[in-house]
């Protein structure tokens, strides 16, 4: 519930808001939002699993998002920053599908 | 990063029956608030909406351009730097436009001063306006009605001939260029076809030192009324009011010529 409220509360300041991003963050913010994402995705399937610990999840929502902006960092000084943050994205992409088919056969039993 | 080690897994509602399946877990877990691993999971999906919303906002201001290929951008600029030299090419104009404008309206409202100007000597000259200034006022008395148009003809033209800038007679009659005076049968005069008697009054603005001495020599107008039987008194005064004025009449015959 509590989770479900912060949430609402997370879009709801951004819509008010309208912060702007700034220059240095630029590159970073949509990889770090969708390890975010692959994060809370895990943190619901560990939690239907009945394994939920708050401190995994905190340590994996932080670490997830420090290697992700580190990895696009690299990248973007090795002059490989696209194709790197392009593999980021797909890796997380493939951890968010598995974890959200394992969710999905946690609610509805299919 | 984040795979939930068995070893670490507790239960999050205090409840902790294991038996519970997956949606009844969510479900309790929507109906009864509070936990503390709820409110960490709040915040952080709080941190979560507010990053993705932000991102999603910068994301749709700069994504015109994302996809434009070199060509398109640089006749992107060329076209925008384009039109911003033809808007400063307007403003120049517009601002030269502003300051012709500008200059107009001065120059107008100088030569509506200096109109104004002509117009107000112009009037006092034709006797359309009153006037006021230093004079003098002369009073011819005269018992044996021997002052006639001659003499004060004279009189006019001596105060005129001084500089006499406007001239009234009896108070009533203004003399302008245009006015005549004629003898009357009763021993009076006409001015401009007011019927004036004496005694004569006639009030002249002007210097009143220069005018009173023009009046009075040898042979000039005192002599000449003296030797008609009648009185003169010259008032010297500071200020001379005179408030008749002349009807101007369009001219019926006369149409201005061409100045060159």
């Amino acid at each position: 519930m509590i989770a479900a409220i912060g949430l609402l509360l997370g879009v709801f300041l951004g819509l008010l808001l309208q912060p702007s991003v700034p220059v240095w963050l630029d590159p970073y913010l949509p990889i770090a939002v969708v390890a975010a994402l692959d994060a809370v995705f895990g943190a619901l399937r560990a939690f239907l699993d009945g394994i939920f610990d708050d401190k995994v999840f905190v340590i994996s929502f932080v670490s997830n998002v420090l290697i992700a902006a580190l990895i696009v960092y690299l990248g973007d000084k090795l002059g490989v920053g696209g194709q790197l943050s392009t593999g980021v994205i797909v890796v997380l992409g493939i951890r968010i599908f598995s974890n959200v088919a394992a969710i999905r056969r946690h609610i509805f039993h299919a | 990063m984040d795979a939930p080690r068995p070893a670490a897994a507790t239960p999050v509602e205090p409840s902790g029956r294991e038996d519970l399946d997956g949606r009844a877990r969510l479900l309790a877990a929507l109906r009864k608030p509070g936990s503390r691993g709820q409110v960490v999971a709040g915040l952080l999906l709080a941190a979560v909406g507010f990053a993705g919303v932000t991102q999603v906002q910068a994301n749709r201001k700069d994504d015109t351009y994302v996809g434009a290929r070199q060509g398109d951008l640089i006749q992107l600029i060329n076209t925008l730097s384009l039109a911003s030299d033809r808007a400063e090419a307007q403003i120049t104009k517009l601002e030269k436009t502003r300051d012709a404008l500008g200059n107009d309206t001065q120059a107008r409202r100088t030569a509506l001063l200096r109109a104004r100007q002509q117009a107000d000597t112009l009037g006092i000259l034709a006797g359309t306006m009153p006037a006021e200034g230093p004079g003098v006022r002369v009073t011819v008395s005269d018992k044996n009605t021997g002052v006639g148009t001659n003499q004060l003809i004279d009189g006019l033209q001596e105060l005129r001939d001084a500089g006499a800038e406007v001239i009234e007679l009896n108070d009533s009659v203004r003399v302008v260029a245009s006015t005549y005076l004629e003898d009357t049968t009763g021993g009076g005069v006409l001015a401009d076809g007011t019927p004036l008697g004496p005694p004569y009054v006639i009030d002249a603005i002007g210097d009143p030192h220069t005018l009173a001495t023009a009046l009075d020599f040898t042979g000039g107008f005192i002599s000449e009324i003296r030797g008609v039987g009648g009185t003169v008194t010259v008032q010297r005064l500071a200020t001379v009011q005179i408030t008749s004025l002349h009807k101007v009449q369009a001219p019926k015959y006369a149409e201005p010529g061409l100045t060159r």
